[in-house]
């Protein structure tokens, strides 16, 4: 912790950045388990555990039909092994896939009631779940920005914050267990619309067990009054987390959402399969930013969540608009495409990606934009960065169907190599079905350039410090598009990411 | 792991139509190659590597019908070339040059097949071999089982002249398949022109191995019949400062697929690859390309254009994969259409995977219309609509065709592009 070098730090280098990285050492800064009391399902996947997830979350007949009809499409699809992912075969029935905290047993009406160990948890890991505070003051200080969130420990939502301040202003904000019960024409119609139940086999999954996760509503020319975040924590061992999000943005709204995740250190891989669904109508705009620092296992590979996600946004409405943010540099092996479906005409999609691999960590993330509507733009921005062993792909579709004359589409993917032990790579599929299209993609590959590492140098950094910076300046453009207090977390989750892979 | 039933049931009707040969000095890499396909099958609609080019037309027992071109305009006309003529896949001796010229041994293999022992026997069959991995590539398999036809060319020194395969058709429902093995000595040098339409539908196989220091110049119009299905293979294995570049011309034709399987296995070699293509209505065109660094300080492009009219695809799925031990690539690929109506498409997948990380490598594809406001310059200085149409496609070739390096070659093509764009025009 004391190393001379931080005595060594010239004026320009902030020492206070320095000294949080530092802090934050150890690798894996949320590695630690709250010991906590758990109420398991028992081990293994039947309809039965599907009946009992849905009996334990109080659902209607519906739901419960939706995600047993789930459950056995899943019976007949096969795992997909086309990503460029190497890892043994998941042994589904050796998961728990519900798991909750004994203290909710009955639902805490108040996050008081709420274990305290629980939010200790969150506490630690910076993230405030307690209002009061704010409450009382009525107002939050001044230039503070406010975030309203929703915590979700293993299987449950722990608490959502702000909840009367969002009411106020129309906006539903809670977890979906509770949507599913409180506001059911909602869901009966959006959920699945976008994902739909046999979507594909980590989808169908996640239908048929999905335990909560966030529900968003936004209604018709409402700009939500704060940013809405969801923080998820896998605890619990050998569980597997399936979270749920659905997002509805109604005419004229607009929302900023965040979403962080992260996990003990275990030396057993972890399944983590989520769905997000956005639905965005005329004229409404979603942001969607995740830093995504699951545990990622050791060095030699040990442990570490497996990511398989489907994450989708459809912009149904014209003029409708959708940014997707993503800084993953967590997870063992990451499965991860967040697209736009962009059926209105003149709606917009924006992918903005840094996917950082370290040690034996795998990712094959990317996007898909679909133009389906008239005027649709799409512009997609990855920065991979392969260090140790690892291996880093970009997998991305731009599809411009006869009718989606007048679209545009910029991809733009460069990945950095550090180390001649690891990989990156690139694969784009571009299916251009108009002339009054255009789309254009780059893609670039490189090491980190001396010569940068060498001014640096030559300015007193040492070597890590300069290859933080250099690959800070590479990602700038999507650190660029995070909001502001995820930039920061992001920039230094970039610094501590690579920890270890020079010298 | 045994194949689906519709494969197999696809594959053993194929076989049904063949008559396969025992081969001489080819016997083991014939058997091989038919235990590879067994294994594969045809290639089929699912298969990711046929995402975008439907291969039934190429893997069906029989091809579909198309008329022969009786009289081809010939190519090259101005320059002094030894050449060697098959029509519908057979070996013209009449029409053809005698096949002796200094610095280079040629023989056919239907002549040299009856031997046992034959120096393109460690050629035959071994360089498709290794370019089934990582992607099965069926037809090639086929073709190294089946063909009965093709050249065996070795290079022992510098080719005074260009060697010109060029095929002719004569029959509208031919089925040909050529597998030409070419393999320059270490310092030798040949150009190698290949021209025509092979047959109704031609699957043609070339298997090149270029020695250190060696190069080779391979130019390729393909055949302008326009029902014709072609699907052609070139395996190219190269050593050590050694050049091979390679140019295909692609103007009509129901069915074209060219797959390229490069291997840059000597240090700070460099390869080429090329290809324009210009298609209007019914016309598919579908090159496929893959380039392995497995040397340092290789250098690879690959330039790849198409015009596309009237309903025309024009696919590309390239590739470059720089192992660990290449350090140095210079990678560079680049795919661009240009697309003159609304009905035409254009489907990609540029690709790169790299495992070494002193490299500079990067791929580029566009896609989009002709630009109106380079159009409107042209119309403002006095250049009729049509004529500004084509001289901006031909602009939006010259970086494919800067690729051939003779200039007597590149203005043949060029010649043959104006003309086709001349008749195409509207």
């Amino acid at each position: 912790m004391n190393k001379p070098m931080v005595e060594e730090i010239r004026d320009g280098v902030d020492r206070e950045t320095i000294e949080t990285v530092q802090a934050m050492a150890g690798k894996y800064k949320y590695g630690w388990e709250t010991d906590i009391e758990m109420e398991y399902a028992p081990k293994g996947l039947s309809e039965d555990i599907v009946r009992l997830i849905s009996q334990k979350n109080g659902e209607p007949d519906w739901m419960l039909d939706w995600r047993l009809a789930a459950y056995r499409r899943w019976l007949q699809m096969e795992e997909p092994r086309w990503a460029m992912l190497n890892y043994p075969d998941i042994d589904y029935q050796d998961q728990y896939y519900y798991a909750k905290p004994k203290s909710f047993a009955q639902k805490p009406k108040s996050l008081d009631e709420v274990d305290p160990k629980l939010l200790a948890t969150y506490e630690k890991l910076g993230i405030p779940l307690k209002e009061q505070a704010i409450l009382a003051g009525v107002e939050a200080p001044e230039g503070e920005r406010r975030v309203a969130v929703d915590a979700v420990f293993d299987s449950v939502s722990v608490g959502t914050t702000f909840k009367e301040e969002l009411k106020k202003a129309g906006v539903i904000f809670c977890p979906i267990s509770e949507a599913i019960r409180d506001y059911p024409e909602l869901v009966q119609k959006y959920l699945g619309s976008v994902v739909p139940q046999s979507d594909n086999f980590f989808a169908t999954l996640n239908s048929a067990v999905f335990s909560d996760g966030s529900f968003v509503y936004i209604p018709p020319g409402t700009r939500c009054p704060m940013e809405l975040s969801t923080y998820f924590r896998i605890n619990a061992e050998n569980t597997g987390q399936f979270e749920r999000t659905l997002i509805i943005c109604d005419k004229g709204g607009y929302v900023s959402y965040l979403e962080g995740c992260t996990a003990p250190k275990r030396d057993t891989h972890q399944l983590h399969a989520a769905v997000v669904e956005i639905v965005i109508l005329e004229d409404a705009e979603v942001k969607y930013s995740t830093v995504q620092n699951w545990y990622p296992g050791d060095e030699e590979g040990r442990g570490g969540i497996y990511n398989f996600v489907t994450k989708r946004a459809d912009c149904r409405g014209d003029r409708a608009k959708v940014m997707w943010t993503q800084v993953e540099t967590g997870s063992a092996i990451t499965w991860k495409y967040p697209s736009c479906i962009l059926r209105g005409h003149d709606s917009q999609g924006e992918f903005y990606s840094i996917a950082i691999a370290n040690n034996a960590q795998q990712a094959d993330t990317g996007t898909k934009m679909i133009h389906l509507g008239r005027n649709t733009k799409s512009r997609i921005v990855s920065k991979g960065i392969s260090a140790g062993r690892a291996q880093n792909t970009y997998r991305g579709l731009v599809s411009v169907h006869p009718k989606a004359t007048g679209a545009r589409n910029y991809t733009q993917c460069d990945s950095l190599l550090i180390g001649d032990k690891c990989g990156a790579h690139t694969v784009p599929y571009i299916e251009v079905r108009n002339n009054s299209s255009r789309c254009e993609h780059e893609a670039t590959t490189s090491k980190v350039d001396e010569d940068q590492l060498f001014y640096c140098r030559s300015r007193g950094m040492d070597e890590e410090e300069a290859v933080a910076l250099v690959v800070n300046g590479f990602c700038k453009e999507v650190l660029q598009a995070l909001p502001m207090e995820f930039a920061m977390e992001a920039q230094s989750l970039v610094a501590i990411s690579l920890e270890g892979s020079v010298g | 792991m045994a194949l689906p039933k519709a494969k197999e049931d696809a594959l053993a009707a194929r076989l049904a139509v063949l008559d396969l040969p025992r081969g001489g000095f080819t016997k083991a890499a014939r058997v091989a190659a038919m235990a590879r396909l067994q294994a594969m099958g045809m290639p089929g609609r699912r298969d990711e590597y046929w995402r975008y080019t439907n291969p039934a037309l190429l893997s069906d027992p029989h091809p579909q019908p198309a008329t022969a071109l009786r009289v081809e305009r010939p190519i090259f006309t101005g320059l002094d070339k030894l050449r060697v003529i098959f029509t519908d896949g057979v070996f013209d001796a009449e029409a053809s040059d005698d096949l002796t010229l200094a610095g280079i041994e040629i023989s056919l293999l239907s002549q040299a097949d009856a031997q046992d022992i034959h120096w393109a026997g460690a050629v035959y069959g071994t360089l498709e071999e290794a370019g089934q991995t990582p992607v099965a590539r069926p037809l090639a398999a086929l073709n190294t089982a089946a063909a009965r036809e093709g050249l065996l060319i070795r290079v022992t020194g510098k080719a005074p002249k260009p060697l010109h395969i060029s095929y002719r058709a004569s029959s509208d429902t031919s089925d040909v398949m050529l597998h030409h093995c070419v393999k320059v000595e270490p310092g030798a040098e040949l150009v190698l022109l290949e021209t025509g339409s092979a047959g109704a539908r031609a699957n043609v196989v070339m298997e090149v191995d270029v020695g250190q220091s060696g190069r080779l110049h391979h130019i390729r119009p393909q055949g302008r019949a326009h029902g014709r299905q072609m699907a052609t293979h070139l395996f190219a294995r190269i050593a050590s400062e050694a050049l091979f570049k390679s140019f295909t011309l692609t103007m009509n034709g129901v069915m074209t697929r060219n797959e390229a399987v490069i291997e840059l296995n000597g240090a700070e070699s460099v390869a080429h690859i090329a290809g324009a293509a210009v298609g209007d209505g019914d016309f598919h065109h579908d090159d496929t390309v893959f380039v392995t660094h497995a040397a340092p300080g290789c250098e690879s492009r690959q330039v790849f254009k198409k015009v596309l009219k009237n309903g025309a695809t024009g696919v590309f799925q390239g590739k470059i994969l720089v192992k660990q031990a290449a350090q140095q690539t210079d990678g560079y690929q680049i795919s661009q259409s240009l697309l003159l109506d609304g009905d035409s498409q254009f489907l990609a997948k540029p690709e790169l995977e790299i495992y070494a990380d002193d490299v500079k490598c990067s791929h580029g594809s566009t896609s989009g219309a002709i630009d109106e406001t380079a159009l409107f310059y042209l119309q403002s200085r006095g250049v009729p609509k049509r004529a500004a149409q084509s001289l901006l496609v031909l602009a939006f070739l010259a970086e494919a065709i800067g690729e051939i390096e003779d200039e007597r070659i590149a203005e043949d093509i060029r010649a043959r592009l104006e003309d086709w764009l001349h008749r195409h025009e509207s």
